[in-house]
């Protein structure tokens, strides 16, 4: 309905995505990551699936960005062989 | 991670914040069959509310909370209750889940159903907050890496 709305939304679901994909720093990632999951729990909201966005704004944005942190904690970014 | 944070701020605000998010956690939890949400995304938000404390604290403290022992069987309850309230109906003639045979006489139909859905919401409930938080323990169990 607010098409102008759901555009800028849009917007920020591309940008979140690319920065995701194409930032060096791990952490960064992750972080845009979730930016990502929460735009798109909105997106999912305005079209009227209250239940879809509900659930993937609380484990796209909330659980898996944790898990994501756990395991850049537990690598590291070089090998040691 | 299994230090406590040095931060203030991070210490003050997970524990104000994270009762908070399981209260909201259990409302999703009880009101999931007339309005959005129920079992799953409840017992996320649990979970998440537990992993704040789990990041935040150490150790000592979060074993106090929610202890690491407690996964695995309260995962597997919450799957019995599941399966069970399923199991108890079609033992007393009806199909699998079928609420309307619970062995609930003395409530109105209406109010058995609603009893079993509920009964089915918290089984599932409890088996994804305890199974999310330990994938979480299990990622951190050999932290000598």
């Amino acid at each position: 309905m607010h098409w102008e709305l759901e555009l800028v939304l849009y917007v920020f679901l591309v940008i979140a995505a690319l920065v995701s994909l194409y930032v060096k720093d791990l952490l960064t990632a992750v972080v845009s990551l979730s930016v990502f999951s929460y735009v798109l729990a909105m997106l999912f909201v305005s079209m009227g699936a209250i239940d879809v966005g509900f659930t993937e704004a609380v484990v796209g944005a909330g659980v898996t960005g944790v898990l994501f942190v756990v395991m850049i904690y537990k690598t590291s970014r070089r090998s040691n062989d | 991670m299994k230090k406590s944070s040095d931060s203030p701020i991070i210490l003050l605000l997970s524990r104000v914040i994270s009762p908070y998010i399981m209260l909201f956690g259990l409302y999703v939890i009880f009101h999931g069959h007339y309005s959005p949400g129920g079992g799953f995304q409840g017992g996320t938000m649990l979970a998440a509310s537990i992993l704040l404390i789990r990041i935040a604290m150490e150790e000592k403290v979060y074993e106090m909370q929610f202890k690491k022992s407690f996964d695995i069987p309260l995962g597997a309850l919450g799957v019995l209750i599941f399966f069970g309230v399923g199991l108890i109906a079609m033992l007393l003639g009806g199909n699998f889940l079928d609420h309307h045979f619970l062995p609930i006489d003395w409530l109105a139909p209406a109010d058995v159903r609603f009893m079993g859905i509920l009964f089915v919401e918290v089984g599932v409930g409890l088996a994804v907050m305890t199974i999310l938080v330990a994938i979480y323990d299990n990622l951190l169990e050999d932290d000598d890496a």
